[in-house]
């Protein structure tokens, strides 16, 4: 009993700075999500992309990675804006099935091209930015700075959506498209605005995921179902729900290995997944339908 | 108007594509009569006139993974395969008595490390591409679904990255495999803590998948037997990438040393997780991660680690331990064969490259040994086999029950440890009578 | 002529699937069997999952739970218990559907990407399951004897056996799905799709008839399973259940068009065509990912009904046919 307790003390840490990390992917795929009701299955290779961008920012241009997160943040919009443009606005008013398979189709692109130039290797990023240790606890540097990011970026969104026109336009969009267009709202750049924030939240946290564990080109994969997961969690369209989403994950990535083996994590993780599902398809946080 | 005309390219292009998918089929047939035709022809030939050399051309198939996650050493394996074949053609090919040269050729396909066409290519490469004799892909499953299209037509297969027992225990007899099993893949490690330190604590951490359960179903027994207690074992996820849970239990438990891993990404995800969180381990042996060439990107939490290697240069095996054990040397030396590759490739050979040249290597002594390419007469030169190379022995089991399992090889313990210039190199530090180094035992405090 | 009539959307694909099954025996090609064997597992899977997505309209992501399920109940059966194939494939099939019947109950009153996200869920869930799941081997999986072979006249003869097999089940597939499409039960289900409220109060009980179409679409997938893995040889958790197969499946269904009998089997032949094409190609090797990717989107964005709703819209009198 005391051994459990001292484990639990030694991961929870752990797991809630992950859990800031993971939450920032998910926001980014949540946003998407609320506002034009499209699950975004290119966000898997955007958070690889991000990664690699963290790769030749520091290991071949010697810059600071987290310097670095400003220029991924700024391609990672673009490249979400041409993504809309080129693959996501003509399916916009189409059955599900039409998004899905066009942003589908655009993952397939990034891979295959991804795949020819930098292989399935994986890569990683030498870097480390020191550690603090509290009693038996072990915080490390690159964790506690990726959470400070995350709330920096969580915090900005917080006030683009709430505090600026183009984010009013955003969540008015959001709730109501046809009542927005009808008030003058230009519905099309609105669209295409969040889809490339949605991008370069997933960006900028596979971006620091790179400073934490080695990746390839498919490491984006598992982040995309993580967050699903959050996503679901946090109730589907809420990017301040997917960061508590994100929170609750990694906990539970921490708490559950001190009861089981670590094999049974996604048994677990998944179970609860389709189980929220069921019972509270808004999420945890969401109101009740 | 506009935009029916772009419908209508896209049909076209459709349909386009349904008749191109359909034609390389055909192609290749065509491409593929061709040696068939001029093999059919050689036979006639040698009767008439007996005495001018008449060369034979050999084909070997295997598909290999260009892409997906077997990438990094399928490819290596299959460099390994050429290099042999380029010398053996380069010298001339092999004289069988009857004045009959062979020479070799390869039939190849990317199986994309997935097992879903694997069956499709090596019939294929089989019946239309008419391979007489069969290299395995890379990785225990995918060579697991290849043996059976090998099995139904009597063809033989020699198998190197396929180190998981149970594919050798179906009752086939076309298979030889040339990597030590992975049940005993450890069994070197434990006898060197046993000398090191017997009482040392040990923690068993690996991957949850195929191969590393077979590598830690067959350490656990032998643990048992040398008297080392086993304080934490624990199987975690092919995708895990966050160790930190598993390491808290791993300090949690108090255990001194580490054995385990899996393959190449979450063996080097595990290790420098390890570094980064100071666990202090003495002693930590990760499979088949540390053995590559990438390893040192970690800078210093590659310092070391340890691995279990099917073969290494600085450790390779020579003339003189063969007379020593009795048993008949083939082949080049270890520095031929690494020089020979270095020269191809620019790169260094790993055990993989090795696998691949000995794959080709043990086919063409079987071939001397038969004087003979029928498979019949090659089969019982195989399983009469014992011979001592660079690689090390090569004997293979001719009981039904593991029929071609490897039973003569023995592997080393490599370490990552630093030279007097202070940089990152492997280094054999067990069997003793072969290691270049001592033991970096405790690894020390970083 | 009235029986003409009656069953003229049938001819096409059943000439399509018997042309793949004589294919090889005129050619007599091992390797073209092979081929075909690929083609016609992709088909009997695609036009299983059209019965859920195309007539009922629910977007499934993790269809290949099924495939796997069933392959594993199968395999199991055989090498633990000895049964033989035929009822193993039975078994399979029957273990796939009662899973979808227990799942459907629960995760159908999910709507649009809700339910496509609970069935990403089902999948991984699963296949973490049964990779620590010790009757089913765990993470090393079942692996055959090829003493199993024997009793079907050696592994040569047991490839050719599973061959006919899997061309009778892709069969099997598209006449329950021809017969689903041309039923009242199928009239429901469309009804359910074009919009589910409306549906219920003209009288289709729709919880009901979403659960047999989930059901019906599931049981082919297991038997296709169990018969795909005796063939491999051995079954791991990460081959039973890969999710990009799932996604592969949607392609096909959309790609050929969606709803319709003949639509997936086009979809199925022209997508395992074309990537079988890209692979050995020597230009599109490196980057045929991309290439198909890009095909596609073109497809998505420009012929969303697929190949036979376009064909469909655009000559009228094919529409018997094309059914």
């Amino acid at each position: 009993m005391e051994q459990t307790i001292r484990l639990l003390l030694a991961s929870l840490p752990d797991g809630i700075l992950l859990g800031f990390v993971y939450g920032l992917a998910a926001m980014g795929l949540t946003l998407i999500w609320g506002v034009m009701n499209v699950i975004n299955l290119s966000h898997g290779p955007i958070i690889a992309l991000g990664m690699f961008s963290t790769f030749f920012v520091y290991t071949r241009l010697g810059i600071n990675p987290y310097v670095g997160i400003i220029p991924i943040a700024v391609v990672g919009l673009l490249l979400g804006i041409l993504i809309y443009a080129v693959a996501v606005h003509r399916v916009i008013n189409a059955p599900h099935l039409s998004s899905l398979l066009a942003t589908f189709s655009v993952n397939m692109i990034i891979i295959g091209i991804g795949t020819a130039a930098l292989t399935t290797s994986p890569y990683n990023v030498d870097f480390s930015a020191g550690s603090i240790q509290i009693g038996s606890v072990t915080l490390l540097g690159t964790r506690l700075i990726a959470a400070l990011v995350t709330i920096i970026f969580t915090s900005g969104l917080y006030f683009f959506l709430y505090r600026t026109r183009p984010g009013k336009y955003i969540r008015a969009v959001a709730n109501n498209r046809s009542a927005a267009e009808l008030m003058g709202v230009p519905s099309t750049r609105i669209l295409a605005l969040s889809f490339g924030l949605g991008t370069m939240l997933a960006a900028v946290s596979g971006g620091l995921i790179a400073t934490f564990f080695p990746f390839s080109i498919l490491a984006g994969g598992g982040y995309e179902i993580k967050s699903f997961v959050i996503g679901v969690l946090g109730g589907l369209g809420n990017p301040i729900g997917a960061l508590f989403g994100g929170l609750i994950l990694g906990i539970l990535e921490g708490v559950i290995p001190a009861f089981m083996e670590t094999s049974w994590v996604p048994v677990i993780e998944f179970a609860l997944f389709v189980l929220i599902l069921l019972v509270r398809p808004s999420g945890l946080f969401g109101a009740k339908k | 108007m506009k935009r029916s005309l772009v419908r209508i390219f896209t049909v076209l292009m459709l349909l386009g594509l349904v008749i191109t998918a359909c034609a390389p089929q055909a192609a290749t047939e065509e491409a593929m009569e061709q040696p068939a035709a001029t093999e059919a022809a050689q036979p006639a030939a040698t009767d008439e006139a007996m005495p001018a050399p008449v060369e034979k051309t050999v084909v070997i198939g295997f598909t290999s993974s260009l892409t997906g996650s077997q990438e990094v050493s399928s490819k290596r394996q299959v460099n390994g395969l050429n290099l042999w074949m380029q010398q053996v053609n380069d010298a001339g090919g092999i004289q069988l008595s009857d004045g009959t040269v062979v020479k070799f050729e390869a039939v190849t396909y990317d199986d994309e490390s997935n097992k879903e066409r694997v069956q499709e290519l090596y019939t294929r490469i089989i019946t239309e591409d008419n391979a007489d004799f069969l290299i395995s892909p890379y990785s225990s499953g995918l060579t697991a679904a290849a043996t059976i299209v090998a099995e139904q037509n009597g063809k033989i297969m020699l198998t190197a990255g396929a180190a998981e027992d149970d594919a050798y225990k179906t009752g086939n007899t076309s298979l030889f495999q040339l990597y030590t099993p992975g049940s005993l893949y450890l069994i070197s490690t434990v006898d060197m803590l046993k000398t090191l330190d017997p009482s040392a604590k040990v923690a068993i951490v690996h991957e949850n998948d195929k191969f590393s359960t077979a590598v830690i179903d067959g350490l656990k027994p032998y643990l048992d037997q040398q008297g080392f207690e086993v304080v934490l074992e624990e199987g975690y996820a092919s995708d895990t990438t966050d160790f930190g849970p598993v390491i808290n239990k791993l300090v949690e438990s108090g255990a001194t040393v580490l054995l385990g891993g899996g393959h190449y990404p979450d063996g080097s995800t595990f290790a420098r997780q390890l570094y980064e969180r100071k666990v202090g381990l003495n002693f930590i042996s990760l499979l088949v991660a540390p053995a590559d060439s990438k390893f040192p990107e970690l800078g210093d939490a590659a310092l070391g680690i340890a691995t279990s290697s099917q073969w290494e240069l600085a450790a390779t095996h020579t003339e003189a331990e063969a007379a020593a054990l009795g048993k008949e040397w083939y082949g080049p030396t270890g520095t031929d064969f690494a020089a020979a590759y270095e020269a191809m490739t620019g790169d260094k050979p790993t055990y993989h490259v090795a696998g691949g040249y000995m794959t080709g290597l043990v086919l063409q002594k079987a071939i001397e040994n038969a004087d003979s390419v029928d498979p019949d007469a090659v089969r019982a030169a195989l399983e009469a086999m014992d011979i001592f190379t660079f690689y090390g022995g090569v004997q293979f089991d001719t009981t039904p029950e593991a029929h071609g399992l490897q039973i003569s090889h023995k592997m080393v313990v490599a370490q990552w440890q630093k030279n007097d210039a202070g940089e990152l190199q492997r280094v054999v530090i067990w069997p003793a009578d072969v290691a270049t180094a001592d033991p970096l035992y405790p690894i020390p405090a970083p | 002529m009235k029986l003409w009539n009656k069953y003229s959307g049938l001819i096409v694909p059943v000439i399509v699937v018997l042309a793949l099954a004589i294919w090889p025996i005129i050619t007599g090609k091992p390797a073209n069997r092979e081929t075909a064997f690929t083609i016609l597992k992709a088909i009997a899977l695609a036009t299983s999952l059209n019965i859920l997505l195309g007539y009922t309209g629910y977007v499934s992501f993790g269809h290949i739970v099924f495939y796997g399920f069933g392959g594993y109940v199968g395999l199991f059966l055989l090498t633990e218990k000895n049964w033989s194939l035929g009822a193993a494939i039975l078994a399979g099939g029957v273990a796939s559907g009662i899973l979808a019947y227990l799942l459907g109950s629960a995760i159908l009153r999910l709507r649009g990407a809700y339910f496509a996200l609970a069935t990403i869920g089902v999948n991984e869930a699963m296949r973490s399951f049964i990779t620590n799941f010790e009757l089913f081997g765990a993470s090393t999986g079942i692996t055959l004897n090829f003493s199993v072979y024997k009793a079907y006249g050696g592994a040569a003869q047991a490839l050719q056996t599973s061959f006919y097999i899997g061309a009778g089940l892709a069969l099997l597939a598209l006449i329950i799905s021809y017969l689903v499409r041309t039923s009242k039960f199928g009239l429901g289900l469309l009804a359910i799709r074009e919009n589910e409220d409306a549906a219920e109060v003209m009288g289709v009980v729709a919880p009901r008839a979403k659960t047999w179409a989930y059901v019906l679409s599931a049981i082919v997938p297991g038997m296709i399973g169990v018969l795909f893995f005796f063939k491999n040889g051995n079954v791991e958790p990460h081959d039973a259940f890969p999710l990009n197969a799932s996604i592969e499946l949607l392609v096909m269904v959309m790609l050929g068009g969606q709803g319709t009998v003949l639509g997936p089997i086009l979809g199925a032949f022209a997508y395992q065509g074309m990537r079988g094409y890209l692979v050995t190609s020597p230009i599109f090797k490196n980057i045929q990912l991309s290439v198909s990717g890009v095909l596609l989107l073109l497809i998505v964005l420009f012929i969303p009904a697929g190949v036979v709703g376009w064909l469909r819209h655009r000559i009228p009198s094919l529409r018997k046919v094309l059914a």
